[in-house]
């Protein structure tokens, strides 16, 4: 058999591929080659053979089966042998291949062997891809190693404890004693080495940082002071040809010292007052004209900041960054964006000095410089500076590149929100968002913008002739066109009489008006939910306008046979309300009333306003469509005088939870409506909690009643449903029990269903669930609100059923509820 | 911590790859195809850190080979900058004529 061919011929050959097929096909009898040559046991090649083999590993192509050969390798005598051995070993082997653990013997020898390359090379393999077995059986060995007096050996061996300590954290205890005379090394080598293991010990574990900084220890002095004299020394030596870069002396072991100065001195007090003066010294020292010195700069700026340094020092750190971003290098900018932007938070006036840079920087091209700046501008907008701020951060919006967008409109809206200083201006700013990105603006910057609008009550003539002048234009944004058709339909009135103060008044008509809405329904590019709108703002045009009547009868009664369900039944509805209910109409019809303020984070909060519910906005998951429905649904309920409930209704969980289009088919079960199926989509989830008591009296229900304890009712097979009280003031024999079912199994409940039954005397409604699936880990709940009516006052008392699907079966469960605390039902 | 240390052509194919990490096989071909492309398509005076999923790229180009160094959050990427550099220059004294 002829000698296989040199790694360098190998490599040669596969370069002159010039197709990846003929490159595999290079390599495929290659590899055919290697394999019959390691069947013959061929000593004198194998070395070789193993070579080219990695480097058919390296290149991306399997090469299992020479781990075998890699074990021989190591057995072998040869130091070239040994060292493709380990070599091999470390790229293909590692803890997941049983063959490994025979290494541990070989590796145990040669850590004792006469050569120090062999140990070397043993040293690196352990530390490279030990399993926890063999660190733990050969740990021994490596401690005793860190204690030699070779510098090439201790280096390697502290490398490898590094290891050891990742995969078995209890054998750090063993290594403690070692790391004392460490530091004591002239050799940059173990120096670096040393500062390596005693990082990763700090960082595993406390009582290891504890101890390193507070204990003297026996022949030396204290960490901190021994790192400092090391770091003084590295700046203040003269020029030391092995260890130089670029003039700066070992920067790679002052950046190491550093990092560990940042742990040792985190949350430390004397720690951090004996570095003071050090770092100090090292940020004025070094020398920025390369990117070393800055790397040096950078690393000091950052444990600066992370230990308690006095306040100089921290202003000194930020003079620092200022005078990195105005370095022309692009990384440097980056680095001190991205610094600036970790600092914002605990020296925000310090930052603020160097605004200015920052907006500057929105303007630069390079993508990753842009994202930072981006959000260093967001956290630095305040009152003073908002208007300012702002006009930068939409001239960025105009110009950003769209994955930018989304994340800047939801900035946009958020600091306006906060710090917006008049109303007309956080209108135009909002409006100037939703032109320019609109499609890329959240979903649910809709509600919030409506309701900021019916909020600033003086604006509202201004407002609606503003968004009826953008949609003229162009109706293809989605949430401008939402947001306008809104207002249309619910300021017309207001548009069409051409009395507004803030601006030039412009003469609309009527039709004008409605040939707006009606090509917003009809064009292609609207979404369902925008046809929506529009339909509905057509609809409420009807009471608001007084010659077009007719042809808003027409364009309804048109929808009524729209393919779109949605339209369809809006349509329908709408077609009633003319027909049969039209001396309703006005009052349904009419204006909005204010909403009240709603926190747009967290989850539903049920809001008191005076005699409407809103629905709360939940953050997740908004389908904008509905808020008109539900409302117009609880004017009508409202009106009906929603006085006695009807019998239980366990609303079965939808995604779209039908809450007011539930109540709204019950309650008006007997008025007849043509045609409307039930769940009329109702919006965010929430709850109308109005509905079981009279018309005129104010709801209802303050927050959560202080004093009525929540109780478990229900905690079986990972499923635990508990149950929270409240008790209305107006109406005492009312209590509104709020279910949260959570799921701590691995797996997630779905299609879960809570149905509750109570004695004859109660009387309960059972309201949409939130959702229908709980997720596993206890990572999310379903929320459901009952509503029980108790007019004689007469111990609580349910029974509940679940039904749900989990693990592949499904599974049903009867309990009874007894344990109601009394000032539930008293 | 360093996940990945690679040197890439102009062209993609891998001169040197060594992972720190555990990255199954056919990943790596499809991770080193993907940092060329993010490198490549970077101008001269752009910023040499790049985001990547959710770690970092640090990048140098040397000629028609790319240094490609994943790294994590906790490094000081320049740092590593100055390492990728000091590796260039030790193969240079090395081996001569890189």
């Amino acid at each position: 058999m002829p000698a296989p061919i040199r790694l360098r011929e190998l490599i040669r050959t596969i370069r002159t591929a010039r197709t990846q097929a003929e490159e595999r096909e290079m390599i495929q009898k290659e590899c055919a080659a290697i394999r019959s040559s390691f069947r013959e046991e061929d000593n004198t090649y194998r070395c070789r053979n193993v070579a080219k083999l990695l480097y058919m590993h390296m290149l991306g192509y399997p090469a299992h089966f020479g781990q075998l050969e890699c074990l021989k390798l190591i057995a072998s005598q040869k130091f070239t042998d040994k060292r493709i051995g380990y070599l091999g070993a470390m790229l293909l082997l590692d803890e997941r291949q049983d063959v490994h653990l025979l290494m541990t013997n070989c590796i145990k020898n040669d850590l004792n062997h006469s050569t120090q390359y062999v140990q070397g090379l043993a040293l690196c393999t352990l530390g490279c891809m030990g399993s926890s077995e063999m660190c733990r059986d050969l740990a021994g060995e490596v401690e005793k190693l860190l204690k030699t007096s070779n510098s090439y050996l201790r280096k390697k061996a502290a490398l490898c404890a590094v290891h050891v300590i990742r995969k078995v954290p209890e054998l750090m205890e063993m290594f403690l004693p070692a790391t004392k005379n460490l530091l004591n090394e002239k050799n940059h080598g173990v120096l670096h080495t040393s500062v390596v293991l005693l990082t990763e010990m700090c960082e595993r574990s406390p009582d290891m940082l504890a101890h390193f900084r507070k204990v003297r220890q026996l022949s030396s002095s204290q960490l901190v002071p021994q790192l400092v004299r090391i770091l003084k020394n590295l700046i203040m030596s003269g020029y030391s040809p092995e260890h130089d870069v670029s003039g700066i002396s070992d920067p790679f072991l002052q950046v190491r010292i550093l990092r560990l100065l940042r742990i040792l001195g985190r949350n430390d007090d004397d720690s951090s007052e004996a570095m003071n003066d050090i770092l100090a010294q090292v940020a004025t020292n070094t020398e920025t004209s390369k990117n070393v010195g800055n790397a040096i700069l950078y690393e000091t700026v950052l444990t600066i900041m992370d230990i308690k340094s006095e306040s100089g020092l921290r202003v000194l750190a930020i003079n620092i960054l200022g005078r990195f971003l105005l370095n022309n290098d692009k990384n440097i900018r980056y680095v001190a964006l991205t610094s600036l932007l970790k600092t914002v938070q605990t020296d925000h006036n310090a930052v603020q000095r160097h605004r200015s840079t920052i907006v500057d920087c929105l303007k630069d091209l390079d993508v990753s410089i842009k994202r930072r700046a981006m959000e260093l501008s967001f956290a630095l907008v305040n009152g003073n500076n908002v208007r300012g701020m702002m006009k930068e951060l939409l001239y960025f919006l105009d110009s950003c590149e769209p994955e930018f967008k989304a994340d800047c409109a939801s900035g946009i809206f958020l600091a306006a929100e906060k710090y917006a200083p008049s109303k007309r201006w956080h209108i135009d700013t909002i409006m100037r968002v939703l032109t320019t990105a609109g499609s890329y603006v959240r979903d649910d910057a809709v509600p919030n913008l409506i309701q900021l609008i019916t909020n600033s009550v003086e604006m509202h003539a201004y407002t609606v002739q503003r968004l009826y002048k953008a949609i003229l234009g162009d109706y293809s944004q989605q949430p401008l066109v939402q947001v306008a058709s809104w207002c249309i339909g619910e300021y017309g009135d207001l548009l069409v009489s051409g009395q507004c103060e803030e601006e030039e008044p412009i003469q609309v008509t009527e039709d004008e008006v409605l040939d707006i809405l009606e090509s917003v329904l009809i064009s292609n590019m609207s979404a369902s939910v925008t046809r929506g709108y529009a339909l509905t703002a057509i609809m409420k045009l009807s009471t608001r306008f007084t010659s077009t009547v007719n042809r808003i009868k027409k364009v309804v009664s048109i929808y009524g046979s729209s393919i779109d369900v949605e339209l369809q039944q809006r349509a329908v509805e709408y077609n009633a309300l003319f027909k049969k209910y039209d001396h309703m109409r006005p009052a349904l019809l009419e204006r909005m009333p204010v909403m009240e303020k709603i926190t747009t984070n967290g989850p539903t909060e049920i809001v008191q306003t005076n005699g409407e519910t809103e629905p709360a906005v939940l953050e997740t998951k908004p389908p904008p469509s509905g808020l008109q429905p539900a409302s117009q649904a609880n004017d009508l309920l409202d009106l009906l005088g929603g006085s006695d409930i009807t019998p239980v209704i366990p609303t079965a969980p939808t995604s779209k939870p039908a809450s007011a289009g539930g109540e709204l088919l019950d309650l008006l079960g007997d008025l007849n409506l043509t045609g409307s199926p039930v769940s009329a989509p109702a919006p965010q989830i929430a709850q109308p909690p109005f509905l079981l008591d009279g018309l005129s009296s104010p709801p209802l229900f303050n927050d959560i009643a202080a004093g009525i304890p929540s109780i478990t009712a229900y905690n079986k097979n990972g499923l635990k449903i508990d149950f929270t009280f409240e008790r209305s003031n107006t109406n005492p024999s009312v209590t509104v029990i709020t279910i949260q079912a959570s799921n701590s199994t691995e797996l997630d409940m779905t299609d879960f269903v809570f149905q509750a039954a109570v004695p004859k005397t109660f009387q309960l409604q059972l309201l949409s669930p939130s959702s229908s699936v709980i997720p596993a880990f206890n990572s999310g709940t379903i929320t459901q609100v009952i509503k029980v009516l108790n007019p004689q006052k007469q111990q609580l008392r349910m029974r509940i059923k679940l039904t749900y699907n989990h693990k592949g079966s499904a599974m049903q469960d009867l309990a009874e509820v007894n344990n109601f605390p009394p000032q539930s039902w008293q | 911590m360093i996940k990945f240390f690679l040197m890439v052509n102009k062209h993609g194919q891998t001169r040197l790859s060594r992972y720190y990490e555990h990255v199954e096989i056919n990943k790596r071909t499809i991770l080193e195809a993907e940092v060329i492309k993010n490198c490549l398509s970077r101008s001269k005076d752009q910023c040499s850190f790049i985001e990547y999923k959710d770690f970092k790229l640090v990048y140098r180009q040397y000629a028609a080979l790319f240094v490609v160094v994943g790294i994590n959050e906790t490094e000081n990427e320049m740092a590593v900058y100055e390492l990728i550099h000091n590796f260039v220059e030790v193969l240079d004294k090395y081996f001569s004529r890189v």
